[in-house]
């Protein structure tokens, strides 16, 4: 067991991935020499050779073309779209193809390909290299999605993933690359693709959220904590599918949530979570749902970002208002 | 710049010279039926040049009974193939079983011959499962998204590659508006920048739609567009099945051998219209134009030099047209005869592992099919 970053806990979790499956390939822009703009697959091709890790051409929509030629001839692939911005490149392979191609086959063939990509703002980044691009990829059946908040989870998230017979598009939170760190096992181990966790115990209010919001959530538990308010704080981790089941055992506990993303608030992940819990918990309920959730604008000019991105305080005074309802 | 002095870079002769080692197609039997390369036409068999005339016989029987069942109602989607035989026909019998086929739309007649039934490609049109799962593995299904047959093509090629695969390559067909894509470039150079072993053909057939090959692109050829991503290409007279199958056979030899993809443009001619739910090209083309194309008819300039070999008659052509179109309505009464699909198979195939959401859509959906 070592103290790892996010970052490292994904590194480990690849060249876990590498070591134990030879049909196994790591590809993207400068994941090769470089080990990524990032350095997550740094030392990767030193290791496993340029046939197993290796760089492309720069267009995204190849990149993903490449995968699913790989998966036709037997290979397990492991793309990078260097930001999730770029995806947008690839939609007609991720979407269009990767995502069907199992149901047209009937199932008789697999196409068990992980996107990896980095996305999530407050880094001052360009544009398009911040967005919170997930509604596009939630809404298309045959793809998983899934996001780790910890080293922990990304390790074996990332694992899990790639291990997985089904694609699924692993999103990399930018601002918790390098940010916090975490006990994380040298050895191999999982964390399912389908299940939230409880990372706070609490019985007043569940705070339902994902990726960097997971720890803006903890941070307004402590302060509610203060006011004798007991947050209880559910990571999705998958955010395509929902497990509801975690959500709602919470509910039957607090009667009272708030769903929170960082993405706009329109037609996201919260609005699909908020209305399932309105179709199968509203009797469980004592006050409405209560959502934080970025404005409706195009993402930020990089300076302004944080006055855009919810934070702990809107997190914080969305719970008081619920929970006084 | 003053008067007189020479420029440093003449844009104009370049553009006017770029297409020159291009625009050379090869060919082995013209337009009216004569040998014009009789050496490449004596490495070919009485009993081979006849067989190619069988398959392009096969295929035109194939769209004409297609189309009647179209009409009356028993297919779904069509891509008549019809002027398209020699190019369909003398390249995909240039492959092996072992080499991956990633077809687009048109490109049914090769799917059945590189391994799966004619009933299967009904089904394909019919819009049912089945008709993606063949006997051969070694196959995609017909890419409706074009340029998409491209990218993957790239992918398939780099695996045999890092598979070690001996004597395969992939192999993939697009249409003159395909090489507009983007999807088009990015396909062919990755599979360059690998040296991945792959043949890509354009079947430059006039039309995409309604828009007409010169209005893709002022590049006065589509093969010359692959110098740009290192790739060698050619021209090949797509009306003629000898040339095509001989240069097909060549890039084959070519990539296999691991020196890189191959691109390959055949010079044909769509028949018909796009497609066989409603387009109609006398609304963008006129006979006047269309009539040269027929002229140069694939089946007419075979049907010549074998008659005149002495080795084929019209007597045994009749016979081989009633013969496939009973094969054809067998087919199509094997297609018929599939089973009902099912919305749960659906749900099931959507995932490898059922999400909770789509398991319960399963049980929900049994229990309204079994009833």
């Amino acid at each position: 067991m070592a103290k790892m970053t996010y970052i490292k806990a994904i590194t480990s979790g690849l060249d876990q991935v590498l070591s134990d499956d030879p049909k196994t390939l790591i590809f993207g822009e400068d994941v090769g020499k470089n080990g990524g703009v990032f350095r997550t697959t740094v030392d990767l091709q030193d290791k496993y050779g340029e046939d197993r890790v290796f760089d492309t051409p720069l267009a995204e929509s190849g990149i993903l073309g490449l995968a699913i030629g790989l998966s036709l001839t037997g290979w397990r692939p492991i793309p990078e779209i260097q930001f999730m911005g770029f995806t947008f490149e690839a939609m007609d392979g991720i979407v269009g193809q990767l995502a069907r191609d199992h149901y047209r086959f009937g199932g008789q063939k697999n196409f068990p390909v992980t996107i990896r990509t980095p996305f999530g703002g407050g880094t001052h980044t360009a544009e398009m290299h911040a967005d919170n691009l997930e509604n596009y990829f939630v809404s298309t059946p045959g793809l998983r999605v899934v996001t780790p908040s910890n080293p922990y989870d990304a390790k074996g998230l990332v694992i899990s993933a790639i291990e997985s017979d089904d694609p699924v598009l692993f999103m990399e939170n930018l601002k918790l690359y390098r940010s916090m760190k975490d006990e994380v096992p040298d050895d191999k181990y999982t964390v399912p693709l389908d299940s939230a966790k409880v990372v706070r115990e609490g019985t007043d209010i569940t705070l339902v959220a994902y990726s960097a919001e997971v720890n803006e959530a903890l941070t307004a538990a402590d302060a509610l904590a203060k006011d004798n308010i007991s947050a209880e704080v559910i990571d999705l981790r998958s955010l395509s599918p929902i497990d509801t089941d975690t959500i709602y055992a919470s509910i039957d506990k607090t009667h009272k949530v708030v769903v929170i993303q960082e993405a706009q608030r329109m037609a996201g992940v919260g609005a699909v979570v908020a209305s399932d819990i309105a179709e199968d918990k509203i009797m469980s309920l004592d006050a409405p749902i209560g959502r934080v959730a970025a404005p409706d604008s195009v993402y930020p000019f990089a300076q302004a970002e944080n006055d855009w991105i919810p934070n702990s305080d809107d997190i914080e005074a969305k719970a008081r208002e619920i929970f006084n309802y | 710049m003053a008067n007189g002095s020479k420029q440093i870079v003449d844009f104009a002769k370049i553009k006017a010279t770029m297409a020159d080692p291009y625009k050379h197609p090869v060919q082995v039997i013209n337009g009216d039926g004569k040998v014009v390369d009789p050496d490449t036409l004596a490495k070919y068999s009485d009993d081979q040049l006849v067989d190619f005339m069988k398959k392009m016989v096969w295929e035109r029987t194939l769209h004409e009974q297609t189309m009647n069942f179209s009409r009356q109602g028993r297919l779904g989607f069509y891509a008549p193939t019809a002027g398209e035989e020699a190019s369909e026909m003398g390249s995909v019998t240039a492959f092996k079983e072992q080499d991956f086929l990633l077809p687009a739309y048109r490109d049914l007649p090769q799917m059945i011959q590189h391994g799966t039934t004619v009933a299967k490609g009904f089904l394909w049109s019919k819009g049912h499962v089945e008709g993606n799962q063949h006997e051969n593995p070694n196959m995609m299904f017909p890419q409706i998204i074009i340029g998409a047959q491209y990218v993957e093509t790239a992918g398939v090629a780099l695996g045999i590659q890092k598979n070690k695969d001996e004597d395969r390559v992939a192999f993939v067909y697009t249409g003159d508006g395909g090489t507009s894509q983007g999807d088009w470039y990015e396909g062919v150079n990755f599979t360059s920048a690998y040296q991945a072993p792959a043949v890509f053909f354009v079947q430059n057939n006039g039309w995409a739609i309604s828009v007409p090959r010169k209005k893709q692109t002022a590049a006065e050829t589509l093969a010359q567009k692959a110098v740009a991503m290192g790739v060698p290409s050619v021209q090949v007279d797509g009306m003629d099945i000898v040339a095509v199958h001989e240069v097909s056979k060549a890039a084959r030899d070519y990539a296999a051998a691991g020196n890189g993809p191959v691109v390959i443009e055949t010079l044909t001619y769509r028949y018909g219209a796009h497609s066989s739910a409603g387009d109609d090209p006398s609304r963008y083309r006129t006979d006047e134009e269309t009539k040269p194309w027929f002229d140069a008819d694939p089946l007419i300039r075979m049907r010549k030099v074998l008659t005149d070999k002495g080795v084929w008659s019209q007597d045994q052509e009749d016979k081989l047209v009633e013969q496939y179109k009973d094969e054809f309505k067998d087919a199509m009464k094997e297609a018929e005869a599939a089973p009902a699909q099912k919305v749960s198979d659906f749900l099931k195939w959507t995932y490898n592992v059922p999400t909770p959401a789509v398991k319960k859509q399963i049980a929900e959906f049994e229990a309204k099919e079994s009833k």
